[in-house]
């Protein structure tokens, strides 16, 4: 059997039912009785891809329901921070909203506007969601449950999720409306701003583990990550917010301003799957988040699963109480925000962590706890001084002389 | 210093999260209206109403239709016409309460409710019939009267001719009915 | 090489989340950058001018419920005030309070209105919205007692309003009014120190005096720029002398100040309203006017301190049952004129701020 996935139970349940192998003898689900598989011998890729496939559906369906009782939670908490009630209406607690939100997509018209490009604006969607669910692949959900367990996992993470910058702009493009195309251009700008400070803010916890394995880092967390990086963890959320196109960096699909950016123009379940992406990413990046910040699935008494998504949805809360409380920032501060706060600041906690780890190399828990203590405060000191700089210096002027501009009708 | 506002805010978020929420779940839960709200469906009294018209002169989109011919007596002052057709056509009303205002007899009323959906556009002319056979729950709204006997729409059984009453005081001009007009009978106690 | 640039341009309106009704703006961006503003008037023309001459005095109050219908008992007031000036009648001092108290109360419904918007325009996902609209709504609550209508009220007659309060009208008045300041000192919670808010707002679509003067600009956009003009004040109309109250200005005449200007004149009102229910007393509401008004033939023109800016109508009588012609000046049409000197060379987010902070309201300005 695959040493790779080993870890899984599900996973060598399905392989050994399938497969005729030699090494299906042991402890475990494979007893004595299923020695004899259904494949004969050689066929065992057809078992391993069969269990794959069944493993993927799987974890992508549980991830879709999630999705959906997370949008459903966003808009009830929404609705109670705003001092309402939120849907209530379909179901028992207006459970099955989003079912009933699902339907009514399915059975939309799917328009494609005249002037699109139909090939982009069909793909679009398809890009924006896959990277969603790749990110899946390596996101430790459970003691000893995931799908793979590579050695470059969270490189993997930041790899893959940069494609929905590529798919927003195909989206605002394709689209052929120029408010997607404000959509697209403005995600273009921001989310690839956006990745440079996440990734620097992630490298301060590499350099503690020593592993970009998603499994190793949590295994590394003596003391949550949330403590030993408080500035990482202030620069990731921000900064993953901006690439979510949440609040307060919203500008992407800024309702007010550009009507729903880059996906004005979709309708149907091709919105429906932006939507499903968005909400999605929610969803992931708290994964990641909860992974790399709070201990992954570590926790007592509770089984392993239940504790990561109870910190899954700890973060989701979170983004939701951001989302209702504050407004959006211009783009222009949005990109100062990035350059000039977040970036400096990460290359400031890499600095101190870098020095850290070369000192205490071996840290004892003492240490760590000195660690913790040196980082907070390094935190709080950085941010203060930057936001007084950032005060001082002020942000771009609001009005600028518009260029003179003369265009050659031809 | 950056960051204290926003904290603040989200302070408060947080106990607006924990509050009640405002809002109620319609159809089970109601918010209270007041007797006075002008409601949608009118109710008319034909044995007060004399066929005068004023109604149909003072509304504004001119909506109410009144056909009468000349009848027996009625059993209240001045009647002479019977109604033959009196439609007000509320998919145009603004219910603005002027034919109310208007109406020298105290035949009509608005009405209390709020629940006139139709799925046709003809379904929302109320015809005479329908008023004739309407459960009465006026709107207190310009019957001072009816205010005064403490009537609510919203709770109280349906009011009849004789209980409406008339106003015999001109309510209008004065926040308490002058001397004189209290010791009539005044509105029904 | 230089790149071959060309500016866009783009309809934001008729139909955009934020235009506040259906507005049109014919921008043209440089990228983010607005070189160009042009608005196009009139998706909600509705010809209130041209009904009113074939619909009696009393009808027309109706007529202007419509008008700017987050304000409708200030346009009443300011109708029936210059029906009064043209019939030579005038209001007992019951009435003139009642339609001051409804007129404060409408003033503070209408700036809560504006502020949830203008920071929805901002983006903060409705949440401001639905504080404004939880006080807002308490305020409908109070109309519907007055008059038994919330927005379209016809609350005012020539001579008066229609008819006394009724008696559970006035603890209600009085516990809104305590309760009011509490959820403003919320609003300035969650909004006035809000960083973001701030560097949104702050030092953003400046508005200078002179411009607004020269562009007759009134009301909160006006004193946001430092200069105190309020009706009100400089021409008490009703009972307003009578009251004890100030006058917000801001002072750079930027976004923020706007906000701020209309935050505190709600505290102001609120003020007028206590010192109202202090001083009423009882007494005739209405004097005695008929419902089929015939004012002799002349013309008059009132205007009032609407939440917008100067509210005037001008009624011309031929001594007819209907006005001859009706005028109305109508202030949020008047304050867009300053729209496109505002946003120039601005960004696109910001345009549609200070779009939101002039606070217009489409139904009187297409009226
Ligand atoms: S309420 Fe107004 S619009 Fe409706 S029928 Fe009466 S007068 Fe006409
Ligand atoms: S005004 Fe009154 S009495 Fe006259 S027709 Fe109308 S309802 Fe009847």
């Amino acid at each position: 059997m695959p040493s790779l996935l080993e870890g899984n139970a599900l996973f060598r349940g399905i392989y050994c039912w399938l497969a005729a192998n030699e090494g299906n003898s042991g402890p475990g689900p494979c007893g004595e009785a299923l020695r004899d598989g259904l494949l004969p011998v050689g066929w065992e890729w057809v078992a391993f891809f069969a269990a794959g496939l069944g493993i993927v559906m799987l974890l992508i369906n549980v991830f879709l329901l999630l999705v959906m009782l997370y949008t459903y939670m966003e808009r009830r908490l929404l609705g109670r921070f705003q001092a309402r009630l939120g849907p209530n209406r379909t179901g028992p607690f207006g459970l099955l909203q989003p079912v009933a939100d699902a339907i009514k997509l399915l059975t939309k018209e799917d328009l494609v506007p005249a002037g699109a490009d139909r090939l982009l604006f069909n793909l679009a969607p398809i890009a924006m969601i896959v990277p969603v669910l790749l990110v899946l692949a390596v996101l430790p959900f459970g003691e000893n449950s995931f799908l793979a367990n590579i050695n470059v996992g969270i490189l993997f993470v930041v790899a893959v999720t940069s494609v929905n910058t590529l798919a927003m702009f195909m989206a605002g493009w394709a689209s052929g409306n120029r408010y997607a195309m404000f959509g697209g251009m403005r995600a273009v700008a921001q989310l690839v701003s956006y990745e440079v400070p996440v990734v620097l803010s992630i490298v301060g916890i590499l350099l503690y583990t020593g592993s970009l394995s998603m499994v190793d880092i949590v295994e590394a967390q003596r003391i949550p990550f949330i403590l030993l990086q408080p500035l990482a963890f202030f620069i990731f959320i921000a900064g993953s917010s901006a690439e979510m196109n949440r609040s307060p960096f919203d500008l992407v699909e800024a309702e007010s301003e550009i009507v729903s950016g880059y996906h004005t123009e979709y309708s149907g379940m091709k919105f429906g799957l932006f939507q499903l992406a968005e909400f999605g990413a929610v969803l992931v990046t708290s994964g990641v988040m909860a992974t790399l910040f709070l201990k992954g699935w570590e926790g007592p008494v509770l089984p392993s699963h239940l504790w990561f998504l109870i910190k899954v949805f700890f973060f989701a809360f979170i983004m939701i109480w951001v989302r209702a409380t504050l407004p959006r920032l211009r783009i222009d501060q949005v990109m100062d925000f990035a350059w000039k706060f977040l970036f400096p600041l990460s290359l400031i906690n890499m600095f101190v962590t870098a020095v850290e780890v070369l000192v205490w190399e071996e840290p004892t828990l003492v240490q760590l706890w000195a660690m913790v203590g040196i980082n907070l405060l390094v935190a709080v000191v950085g941010i203060v001084a930057f936001s007084f700089v950032f005060k001082r210096r002020g942000l771009s002027p609001s009005r600028v002389t518009p260029p003179l501009v003369v265009v050659e009708g031809d | 210093m950056y960051g204290l506002g926003i904290a603040k805010g989200f302070l408060l978020t947080m106990k607006v999260f924990l509050r009640k929420p405002v809002t109620v779940k319609y159809p089970e839960q109601r918010l209270k209206q007041h007797p006075r709200f002008r409601g949608e469906e009118f109710v008319w009294y034909e044995e007060r109403c004399t066929g005068c018209a004023s109604c149909a002169k003072y509304c504004p989109l001119g909506i109410i239709k009144i056909v009468t011919h000349p009848g027996d007596q009625k059993p209240l002052e001045g009647g002479f016409y019977d109604i033959d057709v009196f439609d007000i056509d509320i998919g145009r009303c603004m219910f603005c309460g002027l034919c109310v205002e208007a109406c020298p007899y105290d035949a009509l009323f608005m009405g209390s409710g709020f629940e006139e959906g139709q799925y046709r556009r003809d379904d929302l002319i109320i015809t005479v019939d329908r008023l004739r056979a309407a459960e009465k729950h006026p709107s207190t709204w310009f019957r001072p009267q009816l205010e005064d006997s403490g009537y609510d729409p919203h709770k109280d059984s349906p009011a009849s001719w004789e209980k409406v009453g008339r106003e015999n005081w001109p309510f209008h001009l004065s926040s308490r009915p002058p001397g004189p007009a209290d010791s009539d009978e005044g509105a029904q106690e | 090489m230089p790149l071959r640039t060309e500016p866009i341009t783009i309809n934001i309106g008729p139909q955009h989340p934020s235009t506040h009704g259906v507005f049109r703006l014919r921008a043209t961006f440089d990228g983010e950058v607005i070189l160009d503003v042009e608005p196009v008037f009139g998706y909600l023309h509705r010809g209130s001018e041209k009904l009113a001459e074939e619909r009696t005095y009393t009808q027309v109050i109706t007529l202007t419920d419509r008008l700017d219908y987050v304000s409708s008992m200030i346009n009443n007031q300011a109708y029936v005030l210059a029906c009064e000036k043209l019939a030579g009648v005038e209001a007992p001092e019951r009435g003139m309070y009642l339609r001051v108290i409804a007129a404060e109360l409408q003033r503070i419904a209408s700036h809560l209105v504006a502020t949830g918007f203008l920071i929805n325009d901002l983006g903060a996902f409705a949440t401001p919205l639905m504080y404004c609209f939880r006080e807002r709504e308490k305020i409908l609550d109070l109309f519907e007692m007055l008059c038994g209508a919330r927005i379209t009220v016809t609350y005012m007659r020539v001579g008066g309003v229609f008819q006394d309060a009724p008696e559970d009208f006035w603890p209600a008045l009085k516990t809104f009014v305590k309760e009011m300041p509490i959820y403003l000192d919320e609003y300035e919670q969650l909004l006035s120190e809000n960083e973001v808010l701030l560097i949104r707002t702050k030092g953003v679509a400046i508005l200078s005096t002179e411009t607004a003067i020269n562009g007759s600009v009134s009301g909160p956009v006006l004193r946001s720029t430092g200069y105190p003009w309020d009706l009100r004040k400089a021409d008490p109309y009703e009972l307003y002398d009578r009251f004890d109250f100030e006058i917000p200005v801001g002072e750079r005449g930027d976004n923020y100040d706007r906000y701020k200007v209309r935050i505190s004149e709600m505290r102001q009102s609120i003020r007028i309203l206590e010192q109202c229910m202090q001083q009423i007393e009882p007494g005739l509401v209405k004097t005695d006017v008929p419902l089929l008004l015939r004012p002799p033939v002349g013309e008059a023109y009132a205007h009032v301190e609407s939440p917008k800016g100067e509210l005037g109508f001008y009624v011309v009588s031929d001594g007819g049952v209907s006005p001859y012609r009706l005028k109305i000046r109508a202030p949020s049409f008047i304050n867009l004129t300053i729209l496109r000197e505002l946003v120039i060379g601005l960004k696109l987010a910001d345009m549609i701020v200070a779009f939101g902070s002039i606070d217009v309201n489409m139904g009187e300005v297409d009226r």
